[in-house]
């Protein structure tokens, strides 16, 4: 008898989604499907808002990543109402943006990811978690939250608010940091960087080891990838051209503001949530495990394989040494993790690159703007992957079309093909248990949806 | 003999961006004291126990001394999810602003949800309108306590993590909990003369005042000419140090909700500024003033301005 067996929710990722598995007479996996249920109209509500309160309003997308959502936000605006921020905005507004980041990446890593590493594959869920680590290993638990809660006092310090964040204005910041800040801030980003490195060590010697044995039924898909690079092709985060990369390694680059020329979005009958696709690659689309067509994946794995090279040596050559063992791209889907700490050694280097910069703490941190008309494209990299807010206003400068495109869009096409791989790979007519559908589940939790 | 069993806390969203939640973690060290008074049932960011596992797919969640939920309701799932919640949970909290007052997504309540999924869905991308049923969506954004009794509210965007932990913490000990109730301007340092401009501006340009000297220098952003929520906005999103949008230098949009109970945001404020003498025909889409608190039938479909 076909049946349908449900996890819902899926658990410790930063959003909520369900995941149905299509079982035929045999007990075979007919079809496996991940839906996010997120419909908050965000797009709808922007509409009439002054521009200039967009980036306080759209922060709410996302609790995790706000800081991203709002810079991608004002920056569009920016575009809007033809003002460009003076250089301490702009470093302003990347450093917080950076900081983001590393906090990020260290509760997605550590609170959400690791237990699945760091416990045996049938440990109960009551133990598998944050409170167990904390249970078990206090002083590595201890550290991680430690670390996370200076990132924060940090974005605090520079920006007031650092959680639905309210610095980020058009033309720029609205507040400068004094040297006396400056100082202070170097020498906290050093203790950061430091547990950065510790922490991708600590990484390779007990979590990605584990990932030879999952990989074979986690990764196998083949897709391309997106994410933004600068001129000579570097990683970056805050602003450079979008880079689309073929699952065979050939790549085309844009400008973000041509962005609906590359990718296209559609909606399908059994997904709550809108799919993109590479419109350039003029191939269509489909989810056809064996032959997908238009699928790229976005996220830390994709920056990691799209860029030519990282701008800071630690992280520069930690993405050699992955390159060696993996090739690039890279197409496991577990890799992500991996590609996240490499990520996390570049945040804190680009991070203190920016508080080394002098002008960062220059008095001139906004251009005054006057609302008009016009048509705006802001985007970044999130830890969810790029980042597109597309913003159109009117004469009095407020919203009369709006379209966002998050991270975890573009990835919804490659996460339904990697729960479907999974899913058919690891039931075979055989019990189906708690464990299994954990690791089903893990192939989702590598995307950090 | 058994050791004294801890309180439980069940956790879990509805309509929501994980905000809240994050502010929990973000408490660090306050965080992991938490833990030892505590016994964490349910969570689904942290904790993988499912709650769809029973046969007629009706929600199973564990009964709790204490229940935070945040975010409000948009769907029959999510007022299905509340329900149960209330029922399993001797203590309810409303968990942050959207559960309290609808928060950002109630400013959806402004179209229907036909037009929202219009708009969401355009034509020219829609093979279907995506796998949204309007069917299973509730007419608007509402509050929790619209829907369900609740015992407390702990409004904020989000909640400031040692009040959450502080307010859980008094919960598990049988204290009651201690919450602010002054508004924003009455933990404002800035100088106030009583006197100011006699128009408020949009917010294009930054305020005026001095990035070396201390924030009690600053004059008071409404006397800037620039509108801010705080008189009408309840307080403590600073804690026991000032705002914190103020300590960005930027006014407030009122994200703790209203400091009357049961205040309208929108009617408050422009009864604040006809008590000052400030023309408030210059705010640009007035609505935006419930931007925190559009549920409980504040923000309707088709209420055209003035």
């Amino acid at each position: 008898m076909p049946q349908v067996i449900s996890i819902q929710p899926v658990t410790r990722i930063e959003g909520q989604a369900r995941i149905d598995i299509h079982l035929d007479d045999a007990g075979q996996v007919a079809d496996a499907r991940l839906s996010i249920d997120a419909l908050r109209g965000f797009e709808q509500f922007v509409i009439g808002r002054p521009a200039e309160e967009i980036p306080r309003i759209v922060s709410r997308i996302c609790g995790i990543c706000p800081w991203m959502h709002h810079v991608a936000a004002a920056k569009a605006i920016d575009c809007c109402f033809t003002v460009t921020p003076p250089p301490a905005g702009q470093l302003l507004r990347e450093l917080c943006l950076v900081l983001a980041h590393i906090h990020d990446k260290i509760l997605h890593f550590f609170f959400l990811a690791a237990p699945d590493f760091l416990f045996e594959p049938n440990s109960d869920y009551s133990v598998r978690n944050l409170m167990g680590l904390v249970q078990r290993q206090p002083e590595l638990a201890a550290e991680v939250v430690r670390m996370r809660q200076l990132g924060l006092a940090m974005l605090e310090r520079i920006a007031g608010k650092a959680t639905h964040p309210v610095a980020a204005v058009i033309g720029g910041f609205s507040k400068p940091m004094t040297e006396q800040e400056r100082q202070g801030l170097l020498a906290d980003g050093r203790v950061l960087l430091d547990f950065a490195c510790r922490a991708l060590d600590l990484a390779k010697k007990r979590v990605f080891v584990r990932f030879a044995e999952e990989e074979a039924a986690l990764g196998a898909i083949r897709t391309g990838f997106l994410g933004t690079v600068d001129d000579q092709g570097n990683l970056r985060f805050y602003r450079g051209r979008l880079r689309l990369m073929r699952p065979g390694g050939d790549t085309i680059d844009f400008a973000p503001s041509d962005y609906d020329r590359y990718l296209a979005e559609r909606a399908e009958p059994w997904s709550t949530a809108k799919m993109v696709y590479a419109r350039a690659w003029d191939e269509g689309f489909s989810l056809d495990l064996e032959a997908p067509r238009g699928v790229y994946r976005v996220n830390t794995l994709a920056r990691i394989n799209v860029c030519d090279r990282i701008a800071t040596p630690l992280a520069q050559a930690e993405l050699e040494a992955f390159r060696a063992g993996f090739g690039r791209p890279a197409q496991g889907a577990l890799l992500a993790h991996w590609a996240r700490l490499i990520e996390l050694v570049y945040a804190c280097e680009r991070m203190l690159e920016l508080l080394a910069d002098q002008r960062i703490a220059e008095p001139l941190v906004r251009t005054p703007a006057e609302p008009r008309a016009g048509r705006g494209v802001g985007q970044v990299e999130a830890p969810r992957g790029t980042l597109i807010h597309d913003f159109t206003t009117d004469d009095n400068g407020c919203i009369v079309r709006a379209n966002l495109i998050v991270g975890t869009t573009h990835n919804i096409a490659p996460m339904n093909m990697s729960v479907h791989r999974a899913a058919a790979t690891l039931i075979d007519g055989s019990q189906i248990d708690t464990a299994l559908l954990n690791r089903i589940e893990m192939a989702v939790r590598a995307y950090d949806p | 003999m058994s050791e004294a069993r801890r309180p439980r806390l069940c956790c879990h969203w509805l309509h929501a961006c994980s905000g809240c939640e994050l502010a929990l973690l973000n408490g660090g060290d306050l965080f992991l004291d938490l833990l030892q008074l505590v016994d964490i049932v349910h969570f689904p960011l942290l904790l993988d126990r499912k709650y769809a596992n029973d046969a007629e797919g009706k929600p199973d969640l564990p009964p709790a001394e204490i229940g935070l939920v945040s975010g409000g309701v948009a769907s029959k799932a999510q007022l299905e999810l509340l329900r149960t919640m209330r029922g399993q949970c001797r203590v309810l909290v409303a968990f942050g602003t959207c559960a309290s007052h609808g928060g950002i997504p109630a400013l959806r309540n402004q179209w229907t949800v036909e037009q929202t999924l219009g708009t969401v869905f355009p034509e020219d991308e829609r093979s279907c309108s995506g796998g949204f049923d309007p069917e299973d969506w509730l007419d608007r954004v509402y509050a929790i306590d619209e829907q369900v009794e609740v015992d407390l509210l702990l409004p904020g965007c989000p909640p400031r993590p040692e009040t959450i932990v502080a307010t859980v913490a008094a919960l598990a000990t049988g204290h009651r909990p201690q919450l602010a109730e002054k508004s924003v301007c009455e933990h404002c340092p800035t100088a106030r003369t009583g006197s100011g401009r006699m128009s408020v501006r949009r917010f294009l340009a930054n305020a005026d005042y001095d990035p070396e000297a201390p924030t009690d220098s600053m004059r008071c952003l409404l006397e800037q000419g620039l509108l801010c929520m705080g008189p009408v906005t309840v307080g403590g999103c600073g804690g026991r140090e000032m705002p914190l949008c103020i300590r960005a230098r930027v006014p407030c949009r009122g994200c703790y909700g209203p400091v009357r109970r049961q205040g309208n945001q929108l009617l408050d404020l422009l009864n604040v500024l006809a008590s000052k003498g400030i023309d408030h025909r210059a705010i640009v889409d007035r609505r935006s003033l419930l931007r925190f608190s559009g549920a409980h039938g504040l923000l309707k479909p088709n209420i055209r301005e003035r």
